[in-house]
């Protein structure tokens, strides 16, 4: 069939017909026009089927022309840009748009998994809890045809090629909606002065206007929205944002947006612009003016690709300019669905109108006799012909109560669409994520909103509020935006409200379901209340026999609501359906939670420009550009890169590592340990804090000198190391681990600020101010002695002491401790001196053989000492004791962080795990890091284990293997043999001895 | 009635008008041997443990709200058992061991898939992490295997290996995976009303009545009601169920959150963890991208949580998986989890004579269920803790015997 | 995301701050005199409520000060916050019954 959108009407909406676009669906290369959505555009082209259902594979139709669409998924665009599950009902029609269906294989048309259909009568909700058990073996072979038949489109296979950007804004007044009720809100709000800002997610502004032509003060709607827009486009203090959702309500007011800013172009072709914008508004006030949703009466088969909405079919014919057939059943239980047969008519179409109401009176029904339109009162459409496409429907008359129909009274009309309503649920979803209380009004038979929470103000207005009047909505509107504006501050003035000519709509008839020949999930047709996920009435009939009956069950049971439209047009037939069964009024039924989003949010703009070199960014030290230009193969330490080794071309880590750690005994090595952790400490009561937080005493300590210190955190476990050095009288340097450095600051801060407040101590982070090369080795001295002019003698300078003066012409503070038990010098310098500092050693150094070296070399030449890595060789269950460090806890002081913790009787015991150094029987073997020692070897596990392996390295210093482990009772096991078992079946045996490797009694440093 | 693929057939043919309550609402009795408070799926675990294995069938789950709506309805369904600590690894991996066979045994498909799940490492101190538990594992009858970079990639083939910390290996549980969480409830609920345990929902918890130091029963929403013993298993609440008999826990409630995706075809097989860049993932039966996130850090139990934890979430796994950035958030959710310090459970008698505790599972629950049920009504019942419980009792945080599975992971040096 | 009155700046987003638990719980003058019951008391069990709960906050990315804040856990409002040292607002209602 050639398609030349024979359903498109000759004049009218609000498309533009002098910008033809070309798109295909499905491969089929079809035309529409700017202001199209592809679902207006495919309804033009008389495309009818469009997708598969998720469970059933039936065949759907566009069923709105909104947010809420169930059916209408689409994959959209292709390679980089494919994204599936688009709703093509919110897709706006580009040149070139590709769209496909998707849930069939081979095609739309010969679903494979169509079967599924066929086989419906056997797969009710929750048949999976009830079967794929045997044989159990079976459940994953089960399961991966069950998760292919699943899902909808298909995952993007490629990095997202756009760009997305956050934004953040203040206001008084957030307005959220501008139909006509959002906009009157904006009119008094952004009057009076307040910041506003009007959020929309169409294209343009108008809401319901755009599609449901009216009146305002005698001139077209639209013209009146019109001259709103330009009144407040002329405001400064005014933000308009169309394509723009509210998708989340969070707490204080603080509202999550998604504009879409170039979705409505060709991909690729939004230029400097993001494809989508992530608004995070806080708002002093906020007016909810979301409108209402329109959900359909659930007949049988009312899922068949032609039944829609009674509303869309009106937006289709009003603002797209669609007749989407030529004969139209309408079917309601309202008023409002009238004026499409109306509309309908008076385009040309033959229409007929079902109404459930066996003496629907007033304006509109005479209207639309008038318009000599056949009424079938107190009827019901109880059967659809046609599985594809709609051929025709089959009418009985309802009996007095609703619940059964009048077989003799049996009528067929052809038609191609049915349009149906069952009435217009509010949109309150960003209400209850407010927290607000939801009321039932039985008036319109949906919820309101009723009381919020204090902590998160808002008003509402028109259709959300259950105010489908325009003239009410006008009004509330109105008078929401002046109270908001009012609210924060802004007093402005409260204009009459515009007057608007809309019919008075009689009373409604709540059927939650329409009956049909056989009993509600009986016979062989069903009854759709959910169309994306295939829930029945049916389904929720046999939950409630199976004792599904609260709503959250009945949601999880029947899957009710978890589609990608959330429910909107679904969730309050199911409550009404399960009130009924449960003989309660639909309030104390109660209401599922709704969640935010309101629709579904990218995650590239959740994400927005906080990716790739922006995601968690790299710290880098002041020499990175050296060790850049160096062969430097970097480790990521919290969020420091820091040189791993330096490779010489071809090198292994291994070898690399092997020859620095030589070089550091031999002649001399360097490396950079400006990513330590580093806070300055100032202040009367330094010297107590410092009593307080590590486990030795601290006050004895002399100007110049430094110390180690273990600090424990309350629980008594080891939580930090490092050196302290003083700097004066009341001034002390404080070092920490790389990745500890912003945790011990915050855990000092703590103390001094809530427990010791009239402690007189301040501390400062300086990590980022100096930048450090330690230079290590027998060389050290003799090196450091070329670029500066300190004294540099043991007597004048000695191990464990700090002088301050210049090297290499820059200010430094030189300290003398070594991480490597070599003679060693730590040079600190203003940051912006290190790569300065770190060239001239190199150049000075050449002649020592000077070696720059990276982490991996420190941590062998560290274990060769024996010296721990906290979080490596401690895991947060590891006592000073349990590393053979009692000498370092004061046995003087009183009391420090953790000490109390110590004398616990789990804490206090005797053969915990112990810090001990492991020698493979093999001096060639490294033991694996992780592996553990059993307390005896069996040829399978279990096996009871003793400890694990801390550190492990090839010592080229030691001459072979070395290994630090936790070992339990491990110092009363010196000497003893123990045995590692592998997960590869291998046993390695070791020796168990001192963690002190080299140089045993310290001397090399202290020379 | 049996559920069954013949069961289906037999009740399609009168349109499943046949199928019987899941479970009955009875009213309640005036007394029960053993009352649980929580009808989560520890809670119905419980009973229906109580009342199978030992011996005890008068037996009644008090549930405030409905069956599964705490954190039973609410997680991300990961299942694993590799653990640190031996006592962590007994307790889970008695839990995997139940996971195998418990749909044969409940006769309720609660879809347990062992799909595998990957903790990646994504830095030197990762590696040493994974190490150190996965031949921990090992040698407690775990299984775990290390897999390096290509060999993640073949599991995962759109992870982006070298992200910001980039991808050096990972730790594979294959009897890891998922499983339907609803389903473990109901399954539960429904096989221990079999038995004749009285599961009664919208009943509140409103105080104990303790006699002498002994529990003797507890007032609810419907009245006094009697018992021997009482086990409370109400997560997040069980600070506030402990107040009302004099009792302090240790433990804090905070938001933990959790985001699905729009359902698409099969992209995803395993479960993969990284706490490199704290996000993990795994895609359900239905196709949604299921996520979770590290918890707020403040108590609440509004079960919201704020948005820059989805931020972050969602910018961690778009780092590692650059091809999701154009999927689609469509649910997210909040639950309240009780944590204690040393990030292990508390299964433990109180000072009150027979009133016992089950909570503390902190962000893992879920995954335990089999295994927290069974020893909590074995421990229940019996005059002992069961061995595998022992260990969680209340006494550690005094004696200072932590199970400390938060620390080992989170140090960083 | 809760808007937050730091005593020392005023209002801000939730991001800039971090919380660090129950506030008022001052450190025992003399732990060795603390049996180990009441020492694991002091350091491991905290007020839980749901409801009015009293708990200190950082002003981490701010001017890093701590103060104290009364929220109810149920609603997350916050019903005041106050410097360390100075004494809690006294709160009218009541509820919640866990420690």
């Amino acid at each position: 069939m050639a398609r030349y959108q024979q359903n498109r009407l000759p004049t009218g909406g609000r498309i533009d017909r002098g910008r033809r676009m070309s798109f295909t669906f499905d491969g089929e290369e079809m035309h529409g026009y700017a202001g199209d959505t592809l679902a207006s555009a495919l309804l033009a082209n008389d495309v009818r089927m469009v997708g598969r259902s998720f469970k059933y594979h039936r065949p759907r139709g566009i069923f709105s022309a909104g947010a809420e669409e169930p059916n209408a998924l689409v994959q959209l665009g292709e390679g980089a840009y494919s994204e599936p599950n688009m709703k093509a009902t919110q897709v706006e029609l580009y040149e070139g748009l590709k769209s496909e269906s998707q849930n069939r294989w081979p095609n739309l048309r010969f679903d494979i998994a169509s079967i599924n259909s066929a086989a419906s009568r056997l797969i009710p909700a929750g048949f999976y809890y009830k079967t794929f058990m045997w044989p159990a073996s079976m459940w994953m072979t089960y399961e991966k045809w069950i998760r292919k038949s699943a899902g909808l489109g298909k995952a993007p296979t490629h990095a997202d090629p756009d760009r997305y950007e956050h934004r953040y804004a203040h206001c008084d007044v957030l307005i959220v909606g501008a139909g006509p009720a959002g906009l009157a809100a904006a009119l008094t709000a952004g009057r009076s002065g307040a910041r506003v800002i009007v959020v929309d997610e169409q294209s343009e502004f108008g809401g319901t206007l755009l599609s449901h032509p009216a009146e305002i003060d005698e001139i077209p709607a639209m013209e009146w929205v019109g001259a709103v827009t330009a009144e407040l486009r002329g405001l400064d203090n005014v933000t308009l944002l169309s394509r723009t959702t509210v998708i989340g309500y969070y707490d204080y007011n603080y509202l999550v947006a998604l504009e879409r800013v170039t979705d409505h172009l060709p991909p690729g072709t939004g230029g400097s612009l993001p494809r989508q914008r992530l608004w995070k508004i806080r708002a002093t006030r906020v007016v909810l003016a979301t409108g209402a949703i329109e959900r359909g009466l659930v007949f049988a088969d009312n899922d068949r690709p032609g039944v829609m909405q009674a509303g869309a079919v009106r937006s289709y014919i009003n603002r797209y300019s669609v007749l989407p057939a030529s004969n139209i059943v309408v079917f309601t239980n309202n008023d409002s669905a009238y004026r499409t047969a109306i509309d309908a008519s008076a385009n040309g179409s033959t229409v007929t109108v079902v109404d459930i109401r066996s003496s629907p009176r007033g304006e509109l029904i005479d209207k639309a006799e008038q318009a000599n339109i056949m009424v079938f009162r107190g009827s019901a459409v109880t059967a659809v012909q046609g599985r594809t496409r709609i051929r025709g429907v089959e009418i009985m008359r309802l009996n007095a109560a609703g619940h059964g129909v009048i077989r003799s009274s049996t009528t067929k009309v052809d038609c191609a669409i049915v349009a149906t309503s069952g009435g217009w649920t509010p949109t309150i979803h960003l209400h209850s994520q407010a927290g607000s209380k939801l009321i039932y009004d039985e008036s319109i038979a949906g919820y309101v909103p009723g009381d919020g929470v204090n902590i998160n103000p808002h008003r509402s207005a028109g259709a959300c509020n259950g105010s489908f009047d325009l003239g009410k909505c006008l009004q509330e509107g109105l008078r929401a935006g002046h109270a908001a504006a009012s609210d924060a501050g802004h007093e402005g003035e409260m204009p009459i409200a515009p007057r608007a000519s809309m019919e008075v709509e009689g009373p409604m008839r709540v059927l939650w379901t329409i009956p049909c020949k056989h009993p509600v999930g009986r016979g062989p047709k069903k009854h759709f209340h959910e169309l994306q996920n295939d829930s029945t009435v049916g389904d929720i009939h046999l939950a409630v026999r199976e004792g599904f009956s609260s709503v959250e069950h009945l949601k999880r049971y029947t899957t009710t609501g978890m589609a990608t439209d959330q429910g909107k047009t679904s969730n309050l037939i199911a409550l009404g359906v399960l009130s009924g069964l449960r003989r309660e009024p639909v309030q104390s039924t109660g209401v599922t939670t709704f969640r935010p989003p309101y629709t579904p949010l990218t995650f590239g703009a959740v994400v927005g420009q906080n990716r790739r070199e922006l995601f968690l960014q790299e710290r880098k030290t002041a020499m990175h550009p050296w060790h850049d230009r160096n062969g430097a193969v970097y480790e990521d330490v919290g969020d420091w890169k820091r040189p791993r080794y330096f490779s010489t071309g071809q090198e292994s880590m291994d070898r690399a590592v092997q020859r620095e750690c030589l070089a550091v005994r031999n002649s001399i090595g360097m490396m950079d340990a400006s990513t330590l952790g580093k806070i300055d400490i100032q202040g009367r009561d330094s010297a107590w804090l410092l009593d307080m937080m590590y486990t030795n005493a601290w006050s004895k300590l002399e100007t110049g000198r430094c110390r180690y210190g273990l600090m424990l955190n309350e629980h008594g476990m080891v939580f930090d190391d490092g050196v302290t050095t003083r700097i004066g009288e009341h001034h002390y340097h404080m070092t920490t681990t790389t990745g500890g450095a912003a945790r011990v600051l915050t855990w000092l801060e703590e103390w001094l600020q809530t427990e010791w407040p009239e402690k007189q101590v301040y501390c400062t982070s300086v990590t980022e101010q100096w930048a450090v090369a330690a230079i290590n080795g027998p060389a050290a001295r003799d090196l450091l002695s070329e670029l500066t002019d300190m004294p540099l003698d043991a007597e004048s300078f000695p191990f464990m002491s700090m002088r301050e003066g210049r090297v290499a012409g820059v200010p430094a503070r030189v300290f003398r401790i070594s991480f490597s038990g070599e003679l060693s010098y730590e040079i600190n310098v203003p940051a912006h001196h290190g790569l300065y500092l770190w060239e001239q050693l190199v150049e000075h150094g050449a002649r020592y053989d000077l070696c720059p070296y990276g982490t991996e070399s420190m941590h062998v030449l560290r274990a060769e000492k024996g010296f721990i890595i906290v979080g490596q060789d401690t895991d947060g269950a590891v006592t000073p004791d349990d590393l053979g460090m009692d000498w370092i806890v004061s046995k003087k002081k009183q009391d420090f962080i953790g000490r109390r913790s110590l004398s616990r009787s789990d804490t206090a015991r005797a053969g915990r795990k112990q810090l001990v150094g492991l020698l493979a029987e093999d001096p060639k073997q490294v033991l694996p890091e992780g592996a553990h020692i059993v307390a005896e070897v069996r040829d399978k596990p279990p096996m009871p284990m003793l400890g694990h392996v801390t550190s492990s390295y090839m010592s080229p210093n030691v001459g072979r293997s070395i290994a630090l482990a936790l070992l339990e009772d491990g110092r009363n096991r010196m000497g003893e043999q123990v045995s590692l078992k592998l997960m590869d079946g291998r046993v390695m045996r070791a020796t168990v001895v001192d963690p002190v490797f080299y140089d045993k009694d310290g001397a090399r440093a202290r020379g | 009635m049996k559920y069954s693929i013949f069961s289906l057939l037999r009740n399609s043919l009168n349109h499943h008008q046949g199928w019987q309550l899941a479970w009955r609402s009875p009213d309640p009795k005036p007394r029960y041997d053993v009352l649980i408070v929580g009808g989560g799926g520890h809670g119905l675990a419980t009973a229906y443990y109580l009342a199978k294995e030992c011996g005890i069938r008068s037996v009644a789950v008090l549930e405030k709200g409905w069956l599964g709506g705490g954190n039973t309805g609410r997680n991300t369904t990961i299942v694993r058992s590799n653990y640190l600590w031996d006592e962590s690894a007994a307790l889970y991996d008695h839990a995997v061991d139940l996971w195998h066979g418990l749909s044969q045994e409940l006769n309720y498909n609660v879809m347990y898939s062992p799909r595998g799940l990957l903790h990646l490492a994504h830095s030197v101190h990762d590696m040493q992490e994974i190490s150190r538990r996965g031949n921990s594992n090992h040698l407690n009858g775990i299984d775990a295997e290390f897999l390096d970079p290509r060999q993640v990639k073949e599991m995962v083939p759109f992870i982006n290996l070298n992200c910001r910390y980039p991808v050096m290996g990972a730790l594979l549980q294959r009897r890891g995976g998922t499983a339907r969480h609803d389903a473990v409830a109901w399954g539960y609920a429904r096989a221990a009303d079999e038995m004749g345990v009285d599961i009664i929902q919208n009943c509140e918890v409103t105080g104990f009545r303790i006699d002498n130091g002994t529990v003797r029963g507890v007032e609810t929403s419907r009245g006094f009601i009697g018992a021997n013993k009482v086990g409370c298993v109400a997560a997040g609440h069980s600070s506030v169920l402990a107040g009302m008999a004099g009792l302090r826990l240790p433990l804090e409630s905070f938001p933990l959150q959790a985001l699905v995706s729009e359902p698409v075809k099969p992209v995803i097989d395993c479960v993969v963890m990284s706490n490199g860049v704290h996000a993990y993932i795994s895609q359900s039966d239905k196709g949604e991208l299921v996520i979770g996130a590290s918890s707020d850090d403040y108590n609440s139990y509004t079960q919201r949580g704020g948005f820059n934890v989805i931020e972050d979430t969602i910018g961690a796994i778009v780092e590692l998986y650059p091809i999701f950035s154009r999927m689609r958030i469509l649910r997210q959710w909040g639950g309240v989890v009780d944590v204690t310090v040393d990030r292990s459970p508390l299964i433990s008698r109180t000072s009150v004579r027979n009133l016992f505790f089950n909570c503390g599972w902190g962000t893992g629950g879920f995954k335990a269920t089999p295994a927290s049920g069974r020893v909590f009504a074995h421990s229940i019942a019996g005059e002992e803790m069961h061995s595998i419980a022992a260990p969680f009792s209340i006494d550690r945080f005094h004696s200072g015997a932590l199970v400390d599975e938060g620390a080992a992971a989170a140090v960083a040096h | 995301m809760f808007l937050i009155d730091c005593p020392w700046c005023g209002v801000r987003d939730q991001q800039e701050f971090s919380c660090h638990g129950q506030a008022h719980i001052a450190r025992p003058e003399n732990p060795d005199q603390l049996s180990d019951d009441q020492w694991g008391d002091y350091v491991f069990f905290r007020d839980n409520p749901s409801g009015i709960h009293y708990e200190r906050w950082v002003h981490s990315f701010g001017c890093r000060r701590w103060f104290n804040a009364v929220r109810d856990t149920s609603s997350d409002e916050f019903l005041g916050t106050y410097k360390p040292g100075e004494p809690p607002p006294v709160i009218a209602e009541k509820k919640g019954t866990g420690h």
